[in-house]
Order: structure tokens, then sequence, then C-alpha cells
């Protein structure tokens, strides 16, 4: 275990002497600023915009922060060769592959936390009200639903050829299943045979990310969700990261290496 | 003196991913063994098959027949390469990380405790003169300091075997002088070096034995002595072994 922490501790270190993060970070507070500081149409409800466009940055910065970091771990050791004096230890490839998930899972989750940090002053200064367990149940969610971007990242990471690649394709996934996930099988129901067999596979095939997205929760605060769906969700989210995971130790012990 | 890395009949083929295209043979049953202690020259023209068998030793691809065993255990098993050191021929390493990071990193990968690493690292900056340039990244090492970086890392487990592939490539007088002191100094500790190289004279230098391969094939094994015998040096022998006729022989 030891071996994959120190493989983590890597990649934390990569992350956050690099500028992702502190652009994305400061990007998402000028425009919760900037949101927070107008008051649209004398709206007394104006904090529900400013918590809705504050997460929604939130959202996107944190899938860019995860699967743009994820995308380029493997080849990039690749490219600058690094993987080889890497291999020479004791170290399998299957360690190489865990320690990567678990810093990218690692660096996105303290990313995450700062931003939820932001996001909670800047709500908690206008209502007046602190309502963490839902921060933290909503965090949790969306940290939950990386792990299953970030190891589906990893996975694409060893069979496409180039990062800018994977991060297209993972971006295109990922946001189908965030926009379409609930509505596609109310869609394959309306659809003629096979698309609806085929629609239907689909729907009860993918991750279900969209499952994950606890906004309304905050916005509009409607309390907790249910514990027992909230273990549920997290254990859902643990076995599509397994699968994931594995598909890509998979790949990657394969992959030869030298060419 | 017992072997502590062996390749018995070891074979490897690279496939081509076009169609029609002829199989590449990189290895043909080789057969080779150093034994504890001993410094060991790898020596071939390029495409040889050194580096593909220092792939196979490293565990970077599987041999398509054969077993290659480090301290009698099949190197495809990672636990074969705790005990050793490997020096690619060019730095390749976190350039975001500072020297001393970086031998932290590898000196968890090998489970060194705390106290340990921390000794082992101050003792190995000091070693490749790197010191003062401990807490600065990688990324703004000159290509000697690099290097140094390289051998420092090769040396954080303190390995009975060091794998070190063309160490002296690309480097100044100076930097060859000082790479041929850490081997000196490594094989009176007792230690096993395995290298590969084009610098004949170097080899006759410092090496116990040395093998030559060609096209796959081992074509010689035995001591620079032995190898020489009947030649003026040992490259007038090496170029006779791998085929070469000089144009200007009359």
């Amino acid at each position: 275990m030891n071996k994959i922490f120190a493989l983590a501790g890597v990649v934390i270190k990569e992350l956050y002497r690099r500028k992702d993060f502190y652009v994305l970070f400061v990007l998402t507070a000028l425009l919760t600023l900037a949101a927070a500081a107008m008051n649209f149409f004398h709206d007394d409800k104006i904090v529900r915009y400013v918590k809705d466009i504050c997460l929604l940055l939130i959202w996107v910065s944190a899938l860019l922060v995860a699967i743009v970091t994820t995308a380029r771990q493997i080849p990039a050791e690749r490219e600058a060769r690094t993987i080889f004096p890497l291999l020479a230890k004791p170290v399998s490839r299957g360690q190489v592959i865990a320690g990567k998930f678990l810093g990218c899972w690692l660096a996105t989750g303290v990313a995450l936390f700062v931003f939820y940090f932001f996001f909670a002053i800047i709500t908690g200064s206008r209502e007046q009200i602190w309502p963490l367990m839902v921060y933290l149940q909503a965090l949790w969610m969306q940290w939950a639903m990386l792990a299953v971007v970030i190891a589906m990242v990893l996975l694409g990471s060893i069979y496409f050829a180039a990062p800018s690649s994977t991060i297209t394709i993972c971006f295109i996934v990922v946001a189908g299943i965030l926009g379409l996930g609930t509505h596609l099988h109310t869609v394959a129901l309306q659809q003629p045979e096979p698309m609806q067999t085929v629609l239907t596979l689909v729907y009860y095939l993918m991750p279900h990310l969209e499952w994950y997205d606890l906004r309304d929760f905050v916005v509009y605060d409607m309390g907790l969700v249910s514990w027992p769906a909230f273990v549920l969700a997290t254990l859902y989210a643990a076995v599509w990261t397994g699968i994931f995971l594995l598909l890509a130790w998979f790949g990657f012990r394969r992959k030869n290496l030298t060419t | 003196m017992s072997a502590i890395l062996q390749t018995q009949k070891l074979r490897v083929e690279y496939r081509s991913r076009e169609l029609r295209q002829p199989v590449k043979v990189a290895l043909q049953g080789l057969d080779l063994e150093v034994r504890a202690g001993e410094v060991f020259g790898f020596l071939g023209p390029n495409g040889a098959g050194k580096t593909t068998t220092m792939n196979v030793l490293l565990g970077f691809i599987p041999p398509t027949s054969g077993t290659a065993s480090l301290f009698g255990i099949d190197v495809r098993q990672p636990i074969a390469r705790q005990r050793i050191g490997y020096l690619p021929e060019l730095t390749y390493y976190y350039k975001f990380l500072t020297a001393e990071e970086l031998l932290r990193f590898y000196a968890k990968i090998f489970g060194l405790p705390r106290a340990e690493a921390d000794s082992r690292i101050e003792k190995l900056l000091k070693l490749v003169e790197l010191e003062a340039a401990a807490k600065r990244p990688i990324k703004s090492y000159s290509k000697g300091m690099q290097q140094r970086i390289g051998i420092a890392q090769s040396l954080i487990n303190n390995p009975d075997l060091l794998i070190l592939d063309e160490p002296t490539s690309g480097l100044d007088p100076l930097g060859r002088m000082k790479v041929r002191e850490i081997i000196q100094r490594l094989k009176n500790e007792g230690k096993t070096v395995f290298f590969s190289s084009h610098e004949l004279g170097e080899v006759e230098t410092i090496c116990d034995r040395v093998a030559i391969v060609h096209q796959g094939e081992l074509k010689a094994v035995g001591t620079v002595a032995e190898i020489s015998t009947g030649h003026e040096n040992l490259e007038k022998a090496f170029l006779r072994i791998v085929g070469f006729q000089s144009a200007t022989t009359p």
C-alpha cells in the first residue's frame, strides 16, 4: 500500500505545481463573486441564482481538473519515459494504476473541498445559514462520481493514442450521461424496436453519474438525501470504479511500453 | 560464485501491427550468466539486442520464450527488482520534483524506513555532488546534473546488482571518470555491475568479463584477456567477432 501512496503523492505534487487548478479556482471565484455582488431584478431569492451558478462552475471545474489531470498521467509517463526507471523498481503495473487513480482522486478531492469551502463562505455570508451536512453530502456524492470518471479516464488513457483524444471522448461521454442519463429510459420507450431494446440496454449498462448531482438539494433547500440511498450510491460508484480500474489494469498489463 | 543474473534460451520476437510484415527476431536463444561480485560488460553493435535483453531483465517486455531471472527469481515478478538499481541511458525523471523529493519517492517505492531513507539520500546527494541543488526542481538541472541524479536514484536501495544502460553516453570526460569511479567503488564493495557500452576502452579497463552479442545471438563471452587473445586489443577482437571488414584493410 505504501507504494501506491508514494505514487499518489507524486500525482498530487504535480497537480499543485501546475497552474490548472489555480486558474480554475480563480475563475470560479471571480464569476461567483461577480454574481453574488449583483442583484438581478431586485429578487429576494437572488442567493439561489448565485448558488446555482457557483455549483455549476464547481461541477465544470472539478470535471476539468479530474479529466485533464488523469488523461495525461500514463501517456506523460510514457512520453517522458519516466515509466522505465519506475517499473525497474519493485512495483507492479497494477500498483501504478492504483497509485495514479488514488493520486488523481485525492487531488480532485482537495480541489473540490476548496471549491465547496468557498461556496459555503459566499452563500453563508448572504443567507446567514450554514447547512453543513447538505454541503458535505453534495461534496461526497460529487467526489464519488468523480472516482468513476477518473477510473474511466484512466482506462481511456491506456487505449487511446493521445491525451487530447481521451479528454475529448471522456468529456462527451460524461456530459452525455449527465445530460441525458435520466431521460434515456423514457426516450427508449418511445422508440420502435430494435432501438428500444438497444437504448434500454444502454440505460441499464451505463454508470449513472447523474444520480450524484445533488445541486437541486442544495439550491432549493430540499434537505438531506436519505442515508440508505447515500450509502447505496457510494457502493454503486465503488463498483463502477473497480470495474474501470480492473479493465485499465488488464490493458496496461499487456501494453508494450517500449514502442 | 553463484549466478545472480541468468537468461536461458531467451528469445524475443517483435510482431509488426501491419499485415504481411515479417516477425523481427531481436534475441534468439540467449544464454547469459552474471556472477556475484563481477563487473560484466554487455557489448554489441546498434540493434544487436542489448536493449531488448535489458528490457526483458527489467520486466518491461515479456520474453517470447526462454527464461530470465535475477537472484533466482523470474524477472516477471516485481520482487525480482527489489535488490537491483537501474540507470537508463538518458535521464527520465519527474522534472517537477526536486532531487531530494525524487530520491524520497524511490525510497518509498523500495519500502525503506524513514531514517534509513534520510541517511541514504544525504549520502547519495553527497556522492553525486548535488547537495547544493537538492531542493531545486530537476527541470532546472544541466544534463550532467541530471545524469548524476540518475546515478543517485539507481543506488537508493543499496543494490546488490546494478544494471547500467550506456552509463557514460553523452557525458563529458569528467562525468565519465566519475561514473567509472562509482563502478569501481561498487565493485570494491562486492556489488555486481551489468552494463552495456560502446566505449570499449572503458570496458577493457573496468570489466571482469564481457559478452558480445550480434544479431540477437551471443557471439562470445569471457574475460577481456580471453576475448582479446590473438588480437591487438578488445576493439579489434570485437570488430572481428561482429564481422566488420575495414575498407582500408589490405
